[in-house]
């Protein structure tokens, strides 16, 4: 599909955002200003200020010579170029690939959308009105390359659009500064008397890379269509999205269902074509007031079902506020993963189909959350608390087996609890001690198991394990940390036997 | 004769039909599973563990806690043995994974969900029994009520899984809808000829309340993998009166 292009070019940009802020400056004279080499110089002035040619550039003490009513402001570049992004952001509702052309401009790719605004110059007109209400001034082109809407939008007729193929005509009778060019190249065209790019077509090309070097061979080519540009979107596209603009705003529930069903089908059915599945997907809404709904999922397995992932959307749909409406509905898979045959075969369930057990996890972690679900696998350290490691995937397999040959309590506190112990002996096991105010008689004792630090991870003293019995048959887990004549070890209770 | 033959065929059909409506499985899953408990097989209905039914275990302190959960993993290394994944619902959890083999479980196999709420473990619980994918369901929870176990029973009616209602340190101990009431309690465990160190964990395996059974109070060791059944239960308990034996420890 041939490229479009729409640029955008903010003329007052810095200035008309002091106007927004104070609607009394409007149609006053007025400019921002910064400091460079020791003097003050224009950075951005007023509309009022064009007719008296005052223009970026000139020391504020010419300027004010020249009109002494003009009044003055500090300039803040770094507010400017956030207003230019979220002013990209904002054109997310027209292409979904906007982006900053600073240090005043837009460029947007406007591939494939204009026939849901029927056509060019309704899309562009909608674009400029929407613009001019918001108190910007702007002017915009269409072309084939980006270098031929930039050149349009800023030297030719506000509004124009260059019918494909055609930009080289529109681009003949235009000054070389409409190339983006530096100033050294351009003082030098000037000198020698190219005063418009048509001009140029006519001097072979090895005279103009001798003379101007590369860089004027390329902008000239990307301006023409014959060089690739690249755009550097305010977003990076993501792989997969769906859109559904909407004719009109959605304000239902039962509405915003069918949008998410419809959505659903589409990215699922290219999801099979392509073999893959979501792993975490968003779900957006535009609002009518500008403001953006969205929610989103998160699934245990690459899934492409329609019916599974429209009930993971479905427990969610009640958080979206409409408001006014919504006129826009985007489908993101933010998260993609291949879904192959041997993932399915990992799991080796024999009679089991754990493709249910996966979307059931998935409704459960859109109720409970993602962080309720624990999976356990095995890791060769003695120290208890170490000895297994959490998984946050269904499919990973264990690497070393689980251990039995030393006893482990079925219960193990997540913190040990200190204890009170009678002990007769050193390194003879408690012959009876207090936890949570009950005094409890062992009767059965095995240990001790020491189980060392593992230096590599933390040093202290060992602890001394005990596997002990009660006389009613209670079987608890104590350890001793320390050892005697160590100074005075703790006893501590960690857990309980089956 | 031949009338009256006919007859008690119908009225045997009947029972089961009866049996299968109480929520009893009677086809042929009920028999695939040999859960080792053979005196107790008697209490059944039909004679088997009733499979596809939610069991509840009550634990009021924190001894029978542990000793319950190691009885369900007893019966769950049974229910999981072909392959089957198990799913371990919680809103107070203390399970060590690791041990789970001991019962003769691949920790790995099952899947814990830790919930803060006894509700969301409900909804868990019950979201899961209707997944007749996993082989059985425990959840370990304080409060629930008649109509909240009722739905639990319902869920598993159609699906055929086994659910384990796990009512640990409840606030009060009312009824349920579930086909059994279960209460576990640990026993002091047997060495051999007085030798040093803990032997086998032993338990006493109360059958509580058993709907179209037989209650009764049975005592199962755990030993290499199977539940053993105890006949000689005064063996393990010293007389009170005799001199305890001198300890030596290892």
């Amino acid at each position: 599909m041939p490229k479009r292009y729409l640029s955008i070019w903010f003329r007052h940009l810095a200035t008309d955002r002091m106007v927004r802020l104070h609607p009394e400056l409007r149609d006053k004279p007025f400019l921002l200003y910064a400091p460079e080499h020791g003097r003050m110089v224009v950075r951005a002035s007023s509309r009022a200020l064009d007719r008296e040619g005052i223009a970026p550039g000139m020391v504020v003490a010419d300027v004010r010579a020249i009109l002494p009513s003009v009044e003055v402001f500090p300039d803040d570049p770094v507010t400017t170029d956030k207003l230019l992004k979220d002013l990209a952001e904002w054109f997310l509702r027209y292409t979904p690939v906007p982006a900053i052309d600073p240090p005043d401009g837009l460029m947007l790719d406007i591939t494939g959308c204009t026939h849901l605004w029927g056509g060019e110059l309704s899309y562009l007109k909608s674009i400029v009105i929407r613009l001019r209400k918001g108190g910007y001034d702007v002017k915009a082109a269409i072309a084939d390359t980006i270098g031929a809407a930039w050149a349009i939008a800023r030297f030719g007729k506000n509004g124009t659009i260059v019918e494909p193929g055609r930009q080289a005509e529109a681009l003949r009778s235009l000054p070389p500064s409409a190339l983006r060019l530096e100033t050294t190249i351009l003082q030098r065209l000037e000198k020698l008397g190219f005063r418009q790019i048509g001009q140029l077509s006519r001097i072979p090309r090895t005279n103009l890379r001798r003379r101007f070097g590369d860089v004027l061979l390329t902008r000239l080519g990307q301006a023409l269509g014959t060089e690739p540009e690249l755009l550097n979107p305010v977003q990076p596209p993501p792989l997969y999205q769906e859109w559904l603009p909407a004719l009109e705003p959605i304000r239902t529930a039962k509405g915003i269902e069918i949008a998410l069903q419809r959505l659903l089908d589409t990215l699922c059915e290219r999801f099979f074509n392509e073999g893959k599945g979501m792993r975490t997907g968003t779900f957006k809404g535009y609002r009518v007031d500008g403001k953006v709904e969205q929610i989103s999922i998160g699934t245990n397995r690459a899934s492409r079902n329609a019916v599974h992932l429209f009930k993971l959307f479905e427990l969610k749909i009640p958080e979206i506020e409409p408001a006014l409406g919504i006129e826009l509905f985007v489908l993101e898979a933010t998260l993609v993963e291949e879904v192959s045959e041997t993932q399915e075969a990992l799991w080796s369930m024999g009679n089991s189909d754990h493709a249910a057990i996966a979307e059931l996890l998935d409704n459960i972690a859109g109720k409970v959350g993602m962080k309720s679900i624990h999976r356990y696998l095995p890791l060769e350290h003695h120290w208890p608390e170490a000895s297994i490691k959490e998984v946050s995937s269904l499919v990973e397999e264990p690497e070393t087996t689980w251990r039995t040959d030393r006893p482990r309590p079925l219960h193990l506190l997540p913190h040990p609890e200190p204890i009170e112990v009678m002990v007769a002996l050193p390194d003879y096991p408690p012959l009876h001690f207090r936890y949570k105010g009950n005094l409890i008689k062992v009767a059965k004792a095995d240990g001790p198991e020491r189980i060392e630090q593992e230096w590599w991870l933390q040093t202290g003293p060992p602890r001394d394990y005990y596997y002990v019995e009660d006389e009613n048959g209670a079987r608890y887990w104590l350890f001793r940390l320390g050892t005697y004549g160590n100074g005075e070890p703790r006893w501590f209770l960690h857990g309980f036997f089956a | 004769m031949k009338e009256l033959a006919g007859k008690k065929e119908i009225i045997k059909q009947l029972k089961e039909k009866i049996l299968a409506m109480e929520g009893f499985s009677s086809g042929p899953d009920s028999h695939q599973f040999d859960f080792n408990l053979r005196p107790m097989n008697a209490a059944f209905p039909g004679g088997t563990f009733p499979v596809g039914a939610v069991h509840e275990f009550i634990s009021p302190t924190q001894t029978s806690f542990s000793a319950t959960n190691g009885f369900i993993s007893g019966l769950l290394s049974t229910l999981m043995k072909q392959d089957g994944i198990c799913l371990w619902v919680s809103s107070g959890r203390r399970l060590f994974p690791s041990t789970l083999k001991f019962f003769g479980i691949e920790p790995h196999r099952i899947i814990f969900i830790d919930v803060r709420r006894d509700k969301d473990a409900l909804w868990v619980m019950e979201q899961a029994l209707k997944c007749n994918s996993l082989a059985a369901v425990v959840a370990e929870l304080r409060d629930i009520n008649f109509a909240e176990s009722r739905r639990l029973q319902l869920a598993v009616e159609d699906s055929r899984v086994t659910g384990f209602l796990h009512h640990y340190f409840p606030r009060k101990e009312n009824t349920l809808a579930t086909v059994s009431r279960w209460r576990i309690k640990p026993l002091p465990s047997l060495v051999i000829d007085g030798l040093p160190g803990v032997g086998f964990p032993r338990w006493e395996v109360e059958l509580e309340k058993i709907r179209n059974g037989q209650p009764g109070i049975w005592q199962f060791e755990w030993r290499n993998g199977v539940f053993r059944h105890i006949t000689v239960p005064k063996r393990t308990v010293p007389e009170p009166g005799l001199p305890q034996k001198e300890r030596h420890y290892a």
